[in-house]
């Protein structure tokens, strides 16, 4: 790849899921290496550790498990994150744990993403945590998912297993509404239909991973439409040059901002006009997601971080009553009637949890009316009263303004992911 | 011009911003390390807009091994009086005088490990709860498990097992009295994105980056400058090459490459070309298979 070509190119986020042992980590191993992207001395590093460990072969997967713990015990605990770049694209791999009781760093790698690979073992077919990190990477909101189907030289490279699991799969995620969604036969240790396509696998027709990686439409997976500016932080420089400068600091969570545009700040509901859209490179002519800017307005109005700037005839719902569904990522079960903090945009709140609604059966999907404990690893729909307003929309029509963090107040620890409905 | 797309370098750099607002709004008393190498210049660059026009509102600290290249030194003065900023400098010479720590003897002796002596003294000493760093992921395997806000305990340390969940772009400064943050804007870039990055905001570094003459030995299959710091085997012959540093560090640990690379458009084509990683020419990384994640586990950063 020269340098040149490297300027314009597009950046896809992905991340990897599925059960424990499912081959994650070997498969970004394998992919890293057959695209050459490994250079020589992380290779010699990985001859000699895996030598050391009596392994017969080169383990690809020690190249994502940095971790002493990890490499001691074959597994990944945390999420890793690797970058690649071919001629099409660059890319930003979060390859993450299968293991049940790291699902907060499955949720930390996958909330980034615009694509998930679900790696499913194809001599076990759907399991349990399959089910959660496919509904996970639903919840999330990840546009594109692709299955690989992977450990194929296990059985036999066997269409009728790959097309067995892909019915199975295809019946659960009917229900789920992710948008694009594609299945691949692979063998990560052996290298088939990974970045190279494979010579065992003649009935399958489509493209290897890496192909559709490259390829895959992702457009903008940015929300253009809704006009929305939580404020980060105000610059006052207070220098003679810049006397009366008060500029709104803060990344663009949707829209497109332009000045002229007539706007409304939230909470205080006062309008004005955008004088100016600054960067340090001079004023530019318009701002979207994710452009970090700084805004000025006609009018001094108080504003301060925490605040939203919107359009005055688009504007999200101001709300102190907010339904979620929640993720839970903390050994210490969710409290109803407890109270905890909240981050949502530059938002800092707190909030009482009403009432669980109901918890979802992940391997059904049904609502468990009954059983309304959520554990760790559960997920379900709560409803929680904030002590100030909160500007939201929809998690699926905005990941910015629609998602928020629960933080234990006590330890500090963030123990809730919040979609909010 | 319907088209509303980054490029992927606008899209770091705006992230980067990001963090770097955030931090500044959540903690009471920040500051960014800087070491006059190319990582930390760029976080400087990447504060300066996201506060212009005001000035940047924290200090930056250098860690001084009493070890840096000359230039270093030089180019860091120059840069922190362009950029009006309050420089703080940690001294591993002066914790070695106190006492709190001793220097590593023998050939490969590297003050590189009891930096992060001085560096939580610093922090200590100036009450930081936020330090800033242009660690990047790719860079070594230890790190590519960070998060942007690192949570530290009251000793500085890192507990890779039970780091905080980080979810989309909301970040959990919360902590208790005496902790801190190590927070990295620049986790998702990487030495390509750097120097493309340099090249395109016209950024002003070190000379020590471009290719240029200089007297230096092998060791251990590294070329190491013959500095009158490093104690020399007498098989180590000194001859003068034509070298650049891909990384900056202290003079007994930083390995040179040969190369002509004189300017940014040739190093980045050298960088697309080359097969071995950028801390391969770091010794400190070489001393075992998780010395990365054992300083850190220190309190590195
Ligand atoms: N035969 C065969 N073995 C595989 C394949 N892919 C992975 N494996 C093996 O499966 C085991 C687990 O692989 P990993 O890559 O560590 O699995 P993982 O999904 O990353 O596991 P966690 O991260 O701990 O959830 C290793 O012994 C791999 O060598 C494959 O395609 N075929
Ligand atoms: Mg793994």
């Amino acid at each position: 790849m020269s340098g040149k070509s490297y300027l314009d190119m597009e950046l896809l986020r992905f991340s990897t899921a599925g059960s424990a042992d499912d081959g994650k980590s070997t498969l970004i191993g394998r992919m890293l290496y057959d695209s050459k992207s490994i250079f020589e001395d992380q290779y010699e590093a990985l001859e000699a550790s895996s030598k050391k460990k009596g392994e017969a072969n080169v383990n690809l997967a020690l190249l994502t498990d940095g971790l002493r713990s990890e490499r001691e015990q074959g597994i990944t605990i945390d999420v890793a994150y690797r970058y690649f770049a071919t001629p099409k694209r660059k890319f930003i791999i979060a390859d993450t744990p299968g293991h049940i009781q790291y699902t907060r760093n499955m949720v930390t790698g996958a909330s980034t993403s615009n694509l998930s690979i679900i790696l499913i073992d194809a001599r076990k077919g759907i399991i349990e945590q399959t089910y959660r990190h496919t509904f996970i990477a639903s919840l999330l909101g990840i546009p594109h998912v692709v299955f690989c189907i992977n450990k194929m030289d296990l059985v036999d490279y066997s269409e009728e297993v790959f097309e067995k699991i892909k019915k199975e799969t295809e019946a659960f995620i009917s229900k789920l509404g992710i948008k694009d969604i594609n299945f691949i036969p692979i063998s990560a240790l052996k290298g088939d239909n990974v970045v190279n396509k494979s010579e065992n696998m003649d009935w399958y027709q489509g493209g290897t991973l890496l192909y559709l990686l490259e390829n895959i439409h992702i457009g903008s997976d940015h929300n253009h439409v809704d006009c929305r500016f939580p404020v980060q932080y105000v610059i006052r420089p207070q220098t003679d040059e810049f006397h009366d400068y008060r500029g709104y600091a803060g990344r663009v969570a949707g829209g497109v901002f332009r000045p002229g545009d007539r706007v409304v700040a939230l909470p205080s509901g006062f309008g004005s006009t955008i004088k100016s859209i600054d960067t340090m490179d001079g004023p530019i002519e318009d701002a979207f997601a994710p452009m970090s800017v700084t805004l000025t307005l006609e009018d001094e109005i108080d504003i301060s971080r925490g605040d939203m700037i919107v359009r005055e005839n688009n504007q999200p719902n101001v709300t102190q009553d907010v339904d979620i569904m929640v993720c839970w990522l903390n050994e210490k079960p969710l409290q109803v009637r407890g109270k905890y903090a909240i981050k949502h945009t530059s938002n800092d709140v707190r909030c009482i949890v009403k009432e669980v609604k109901y918890k979802v059966d992940i391997n059904t999907l049904h609502r468990l009316e009954d059983d309304k404990v959520i554990k760790m690893n559960d997920i379900g729909r709560i409803s929680i009263r904030t002590t100030k307003v909160l500007f939201t929309d929809e998690y699926k029509r905005n990941r910015n303004t629609g998602s928020l963090i629960i933080i234990d107040e006590a330890t500090n620890e963030t123990v809730g992911a919040g979609m909010i409905l | 011009m319907n088209n509303y797309n980054l490029n992927h370098l606008k899209e770091l750099e705006s992230e980067a911003i990001y963090i770097v607002r955030e931090v500044v709004a959540q903690f009471e008393n920040p500051v960014l390390l800087f070491s006059g190498g190319k990582d930390s210049i760029v976080c400087a660059h990447i504060a300066k807009k996201a506060f212009y026009p005001a000035k940047v509102p924290f200090p930056l600290m250098h860690v001084d091994t009493g070890h840096n290249f000359p230039e270093t030194i030089e180019f860091r003065d120059k840069f922190v009086k362009e950029m009006g900023a309050n420089l703080i400098v940690a001294s591993v010479q002066e914790v070695i005088d106190q006492g709190l720590t001793v220097e590593e003897k023998g050939f490969n002796a590297s003050r590189n490990g009891i930096q992060t002596v001085a560096l939580l003294k610093g922090i200590e000493d100036n009450k930081f709860d936020a330090a800033m760093g242009g660690a990047r992921r790719d860079e070594e395997k230890a790190r590519a498990k960070e998060r942007f806000f690192s949570h530290r305990d009251e000793f500085g340390q890192w507990d890779p097992k039970n780091q905080r969940a980080e979810l989309w772009n909301i970040f959990n400064g919360m902590k208790h009295f005496g902790e801190n943050f190590r927070v990295f804007p620049i986790s998702n870039w990487t030495e390509m994105d750097v120097w493309q990055y340099i090249l395109a905001e016209g950024i002003e570094l070190p000379s020590l980056y471009f290719s240029h003459q200089r007297d230096c030995f092998i060791r251990d299959g590294v070329v190491m400058f013959a500095s009158d710091v490093m104690e020399r085997k007498p098989e180590e012959k000194v001859k003068e090459m034509t070298v650049r540093f891909r990384t900056i560090g202290d003079m007994t640990c930083t390995g040179a490459v040969c190369s002509e690379a004189d300017d940014l458009a040739k190093i980045i084509e050298e960088v697309a070309a080359t097969r071995t990683t950028e801390r391969g020419t770091r010794s400190d990384d070489k001393r075992s298979e998780a010395a990365m994640e054992d300083r850190k586990k220190q309190g590195y950063f």
